[in-house]
C-alpha cells in the first residue's frame, strides 16, 4: 500500500485564517482540473449528502463562479467566487460571498479570501488553501455553518449539541 | 440577545478571561487587574461567558470565583473537528473523482 496522503487542517484565530493542506495520487494538470472545471468541480465540492451545482462559471481573471450547495432537504445555499488572480497550474485566488440565488450578494453573511497553491513531487500533487476572513467574528460564523452542513452526515451526539444550541439561543 | 459560544470567544478580552480562570478560579477584581477596562466591563464579559456556559461561578464566603467549564470548551473543539471533517470528506471524494479521471485517461 502507498504511504497515506498527507492531510493538514489548521485554523489560525489570530489571522482569522484557515488553513487546509492536501495531497492527491495524482499529476498536477488532472488536480489542477479538478479545481477549476465546474462539472469536475461539482462531483466533489459539497460534502455528502450535499450537492454542488455550479450555474455558470467563467475562471480567468474577473471571471465568476455562481453556485449552489444544495442539502438533502431541498435546502439551497448560493455563493459567488469572484476570481482575482491566477497563474496556470501554480495558484488562483478568489474572493467568496453568499449570496441569494438572483446573484445578490448578502452583505449580513461573512465574504472570504481564498488563495490556493499547486505543486507536484513524485507524481503526488499539494493543494495549500489559506481562507481569510475579515474578523475572527466572521469566521466562527463560517465554522458554525460549516458545522450545520456536515451535520446530517454525522453522529447522534451533534443532534444533541445542535438542540442545544438552539435552546441557547432561545434563551439568550 | 443572541448569545452563543461563538460570540462569546469572539472577543479577544472574553478570550483573554478564559485563558486567566482556565489557570486558577479569579474574581472580577483579580481579573479586572490583567486589563486596561474598568471593573464594570469585565464583569459584563463575564457575564456573557457565564451565559453561554463558558464559565461558572463559585461562591467562597462574599467573593466570587471564576471557573472554567471545560466541557463546553470541548464542544468548541468538536465545532472545528467538524469542520476538518468536511474538508476530509470533500477530499475522499475528490480522490475517487481523480481516479476515476485518470482511468478514463488511459
Amino acid at each position: 500500500m502507498k504511504p497515506s496522503l498527507l492531510f493538514d487542517f489548521t485554523v489560525d484565530k489570530s489571522s482569522h485564517t484557515v488553513f487546509v493542506k492536501r495531497e492527491f495520487d495524482a499529476a498536477l494538470p488532472l488536480v489542477w482540473q479538478a479545481f477549476t472545471d465546474q462539472e469536475v468541480l461539482d462531483r466533489w465540492w459539497a460534502p455528502k449528502p450535499w450537492l454542488s451545482k455550479t450555474k455558470y462559471m467563467k475562471f480567468e481573471e474577473g471571471g465568476r463562479r455562481f453556485y449552489a450547495m444544495c442539502g438533502p432537504e431541498g435546502e439551497e445555499h448560493w455563493s459567488v467566487q469572484d476570481f482575482t488572480a491566477i497563474s496556470p497550474k501554480k495558484h488562483f485566488q478568489f474572493h467568496d460571498a453568499f449570496t441569494d440565488k438572483e446573484e445578490n450578494i448578502n452583505p449580513d453573511m461573512p465574504g472570504s479570501d481564498w488563495h490556493l497553491d499547486f505543486s507536484e513531487t513524485g507524481g503526488r500533487t499539494t493543494v495549500s488553501i489559506a481562507i481569510k476572513h475579515r474578523s475572527l467574528a466572521d469566521l466562527e460564523q463560517i465554522i458554525q455553518m460549516g458545522f450545520k452542513e456536515g451535520f446530517t452526515m454525522t453522529l447522534d451526539e451533534l443532534e444533541r449539541l445542535l438542540d442545544k444550541l438552539a435552546k441557547e439561543k432561545k434563551e439568550g | 440577545m443572541r448569545r452563543d459560544v461563538f460570540q462569546a470567544i469572539a472577543d479577544p478580552t472574553r478570550r483573554a478571561i478564559l485563558v486567566l480562570v482556565a489557570v486558577q478560579a479569579m474574581t472580577p477584581n483579580a481579573l479586572a487587574e490583567h486589563f486596561d477596562t474598568t471593573r464594570q466591563a469585565v464583569s459584563k464579559h463575564l457575564r456573557v461567558l457565564a451565559e453561554c456556559e463558558l464559565v461558572k461561578q463559585e461562591y467562597q464566603g462574599r467573593e466570587i470565583y471564576y471557573t472554567l467549564q471545560m466541557e463546553k470548551m470541548k464542544e468548541i473543539d468538536k465545532w472545528l473537528e467538524q469542520f476538518r471533517k468536511i474538508w476530509q470528506s470533500r477530499f475522499s471524494q475528490l480522490d475517487n473523482v481523480l481516479l476515476t479521471m485518470k482511468k478514463k485517461k488511459k
